[in-house]
């Protein structure tokens, strides 16, 4: 499975969908994602890709990983597995 | 009197915190809006993503403990002991046999004997040892420390301990409160301790990702996340008459206790579970918005609490927010999860009795959706009569008590 299809693998568990039920341009919320999801969904991507999130959930905009969409999160998780992979 | 809710006065008060080791110490560290939280000294801390907290520092137990009592307390206890010690020493209150029937312990603790937990965990699975210490059990069992101070004060009344997250302290000195009002009791040692600054206790709550890996910033508009604590409060909570009839010192009348439930979300506030414990308390004191001169905010410094309890504040007082002064110290002694509404009680006894309102510190940009008067960074004088503190926790639990000044 791709890097892309185990994220949206990931969510679609999270939000309880098909993964074919979720689409890139969806944002957690559209997903009916609250924030203790996504905190789940995060420790998930975590263990998958074993990669640390930077993510703090009182101030999601800041933290360098993106959640704005399905999309954002996949190519956020692109950057931290070539990151953190690279130097390990 | 029969029949009549009695008055509920505080005759002592003692605490260990990240500010102090006793209550003048930390009542000096919140005039001068010192920070007692900083890097945290424990083992495998280079393993933890936030490294800092409100350790007790210069913490020698060997110095009030002896060895058999060390074997016999977890840190939670201890704090508990030495905080009972001197809340019993300033009430200089005594009990003959009638009255330790009707006197008793009720404390509020979160985790209870979490680095005896922490500890015994280590030796089975990380050093795969198949044998435990004996006292494990009475060690980290959560109402360990009220027993220990039933025992040594020969409290033979009702006893127990409440875990309620980050509202523990509140709702055990609520209940306290209750127990002597009705008529129950003579007499209580209550508040609470917490002892979770361990691997594993901090660990647990790095998961959440609520957590600021910098600083706590109750308020303020660039506030990331709460920062954990230690230590322990108690305080004797007393009939009034009986206080007045042996001339004890009062520092304050706990006046009501309002409690709820949101029964809505397990992590996230409600602003109305919040407000509806504010008036709960407020109504059983008697006492009109108008007349609250300060709150001790629950004020953790993440975004949906600070947020969350400015709205309930401005919606229960409407233009007497405008005059109200609400303070977060968890700033200063960081968050002591189930023994925080003990420690922050503290600072409540300081504005009514001492006329000095502790202040928020680290505060740096003004959040409009915190438009209070936060007090922020510099302690004030202002003499107020009437105070409210605040405790909203996990689970959507609230617990808020009113004092009045003696």
């Amino acid at each position: 499975m791709e890097l892309r299809d185990k994220v949206i693998a990931i969510i679609a568990e999270q939000a309880m969908l098909e993964p074919g039920d979720v689409s890139l341009d969806n944002s957690p919320a559209d997903l009916g994602i609250d924030s203790l999801g996504l905190v789940e969904s995060i420790f998930a991507i975590e263990e998958t890709f074993d990669i640390s999130v930077p993510f703090n959930a009182n101030a999601p905009e800041e933290s360098e990983f993106d959640i704005s969409s399905v999309a954002a999160i996949v190519a956020a998780v692109e950057r931290l597995v070539q990151k953190q992979h690279a130097s390990a | 009197m029969t029949g009549g809710a009695r008055r509920v006065v505080i005759t002592g008060a003692g605490t260990i915190n990240s500010l102090g080791h006793d209550v003048p110490s930390t009542l000096e560290a919140m005039r001068e809006g010192r920070c007692g939280i900083g890097p945290l000294d424990l083992r495998d801390v280079e393993r933890l993503s936030v490294q800092i907290g409100g350790q007790v520092k210069g913490y020698d137990e060997q110095a009030h403990f002896n060895r058999q009592q060390i074997a016999l307390y977890d840190r939670f206890t201890q704090f508990t002991l030495l905080a009972a010690r001197q809340a019993m020493a300033q009430s200089g209150i005594s009990f003959s046999d009638e009255e330790s029937e009707m006197s008793g312990v009720v404390l509020g603790t979160a985790g209870g004997g979490v680095n005896t937990w922490d500890e015994n965990y280590r030796t089975v699975y990380e050093e795969g040892k198949n044998r435990v210490h004996p006292f494990v059990v009475p060690k980290l069992m959560n109402n360990a420390a009220a027993s220990h101070v039933s025992m040594e004060y020969n409290l033979r009344g009702p006893s127990f301990t409440v875990a309620t997250a980050c509202s523990s302290s509140n709702h055990a000195m609520g209940l306290a409160f209750q127990m002597i009002r009705s008529g129950m009791c003579r007499a209580m040692l209550t508040g609470g301790s917490e002892a979770m600054l361990c691997f594993g206790g901090v660990k647990a709550w790095e998961g959440l990702r609520v957590m600021s890996k910098d600083a706590c910033r109750p308020f303020s508009a660039n506030r990331n996340g709460m920062v954990q604590g230690e230590g322990a409060a108690v305080f004797v909570f007393e009939e009034f008459e009986h206080a007045r009839a042996r001339g004890a010192e009062i520092l304050c009348e706990v006046a009501g206790f309002g409690m709820t439930a949101d029964a809505a979300d397990i992590v996230m506030p409600s602003a109305q579970g919040a407000e509806r414990a504010m008036r709960g308390a407020m109504r059983e004191a008697g006492l009109a918005p108008e007349q609250i001169g300060y709150i001790n905010a629950h004020g953790t410094g993440t975004a949906a609490n600070d947020k969350s309890e400015c709205a309930s504040v401005s919606h229960v007082f409407g233009p007497a927010a405008d005059r109200l002064m609400i303070s977060s110290t968890k700033s200063m002694h960081g968050h002591l999860i189930g023994g925080t509404g003990a420690v922050e009680l503290l600072a409540c006894i300081m504005a009514l009795r001492d006329g000095v309102i502790a202040p928020t510190i680290g505060y740096e940009e003004p959040d409009p959706e915190c438009a209070l008067d936060v007090v922020p960074n510099t302690a004030r004088e202002a003499k107020v009569s009437a105070v409210l503190s605040n405790a909203f926790a996990f689970g959507g639990l609230n617990a808020v008590l009113a004092l009045r000044a003696a």
